[in-house]
């Protein structure tokens, strides 16, 4: 446990000097949303209907902005080599990486999202839900990020590669997520959708940090 | 008294058969010595005992113990210094080390000893995108110093960028580590000032002319 504490300190203290990183993908976020009044019109009618699509998607694009890097940097400067080497799992260095990434991006979104929400225009009853599901679905994009970042290390243009890889792996998380804000405004149970949302989380909790630790490995070969 | 060991070693890498029939002895307190052409399998084979490449024949043993039963026990026993340096350009020196030593569990407090035995305290404070490439590779070697409970060390070209001070400094911290019974296997072109340590030419292993 130290040991993980120890990986997420140095993860958060590389984050803080890189200092741009997370606010880059809140501003990421926020311009993404705001763009849509802009092509879809100002109708407020029509914003608030597609307001829980657009949050979705615009927060699946800026959790895919970190990823990339999420290895990268220490794949390059030889550190997860010697990753490899602690007497931790590379599982457990995985889920600490996983766990930083999280906070260092998903949770600045889930902070955002209630604002751009209001923005546009969106039902007040669907606040809570579209928190709630954020926070259960984007660790579960980072999970699965995780292992198209593992995939694609050390290919050259591994950012598109990773997009084509991860993306259609997010559409269960999108539609969910959705379908639980979009109930909650229609004044339907969102229970189904939330359970959903969490069996996701620890499906790809159980199964990510191996399947990017295996992909880890065979890149170091 | 620890012993590793390997036996009828295959390497192929790529397709190429880089070394066959590899086999060495190290004792606990010896060193050996790899040395060899470029591309004669060096580092494939700091790789091999390092437990990142497996052997595509034969095998490694600790204390008679095939490695592959065990891996993550070796894991813990190796401090492996290769080509790149590892150290992040934002953290300062004392930061970057300081991390290896909380994990490796030995504490931040063996921080500055090591950063003394490779002559780089002056640098604690200062972020490493300031280092130059022969104070990098010092920042690199001094991880060693602070890895304690790591028997087994596997150097790749360590005297790459440094001056004959620290190949000095780092003959003396290779000389400690026998001392406390630790073994080290360095691939290497250029002398070190290593007493007593074996030889391992992997020329004599190539079978470049046969196509696997």
């Amino acid at each position: 446990m130290t040991r993980l504490a120890c990986i997420l300190g140095r993860e958060f203290r590389l984050a803080q000097r890189h200092g741009m990183d997370s606010v880059l993908v809140v501003v990421f976020f926020v311009l993404a949303v705001v763009l849509f009044p802009f092509g879809v019109g100002p109708e407020p009618n029509i914003l608030a209907r597609i307001a829980a699509g657009v949050l979705w998607v615009a927060a699946l694009f800026a959790t895919m902005l970190g990823l990339e890097r999420l290895f990268q940097a220490d794949y390059e400067d030889g550190s997860l080599e010697l990753l490899m080497l602690t007497p931790l799992p590379l599982e457990g260095v995985v889920l600490a990486k996983v766990a930083a990434h999280w906070l260092t991006t998903g949770l600045p979104l889930l902070i955002a999202a209630p604002l751009l929400a209001a923005i546009l225009n969106m039902n007040v009853a669907g606040f809570l839900v579209l928190i709630l599901a954020l926070l259960l679905g984007t660790p579960t994009l980072s999970l699965i990020g995780t292992v198209g970042a593992a995939l694609v290390l050390g290919s050259r243009r591994g950012g598109i590669l990773l997009s084509l890889l991860v993306l259609p792996l997010y559409i269960p998380v999108l539609i969910f997520g959705v379908s639980a804000v979009d109930a909650a405004i229609g004044g339907f149970g969102v229970r189904a959708q939330l359970l959903i949302l969490g069996a996701f989380l620890l499906a790809s909790l159980a199964l990510c940090p191996w399947a990017a630790a295996a992909a880890l490995r065979q890149a170091l070969e | 008294m620890n012993r590793f060991t390997g036996h009828d070693l295959d390497c192929i890498r790529g397709e190429r058969l880089v070394f066959t029939g590899l086999r060495f002895e190290l004792a606990q307190g010896e060193a050996l010595v790899l040395v060899g052409a470029n591309g004669s399998g060096k580092s494939s084979l700091l790789r091999l005992m390092a437990g990142f490449l497996r052997p595509a024949r034969g095998e490694l043993r600790w204390n008679g113990a095939s490695l592959s039963e065990d891996p993550e026990g070796h894991r813990a026993r190796i401090c492996y210094v290769g080509h790149l340096d590892a150290v992040k350009p934002v953290l300062t020196v004392a930061e970057n080390l300081g991390f290896w030593a909380e994990l490796w569990g030995g504490g931040l407090e063996s921080v500055g000893p090591a950063l003394r035995a490779f002559g780089v305290d002056h640098l604690a404070d200062v972020p490493g995108r300031f280092l130059s490439a022969g104070q990098k590779r010092r920042v690199n070697l001094a991880r060693m110093a602070v890895s304690r409970t790591a028997a087994l060390w596997l150097l790749d070209e360590p005297t790459t960028a440094l001056d004959r001070a620290g190949v000095a400094a780092l003959g003396k911290v290779l000389a400690a580590h026998r001392g406390r019974g630790g073994m080290a296997v360095v691939a290497t072109h250029s002398e070190l000032p290593l007493d007593g340590s074996k030889l391992l030419d992997l020329g004599y292993f190539a079978m470049a002319e046969v196509p696997v």
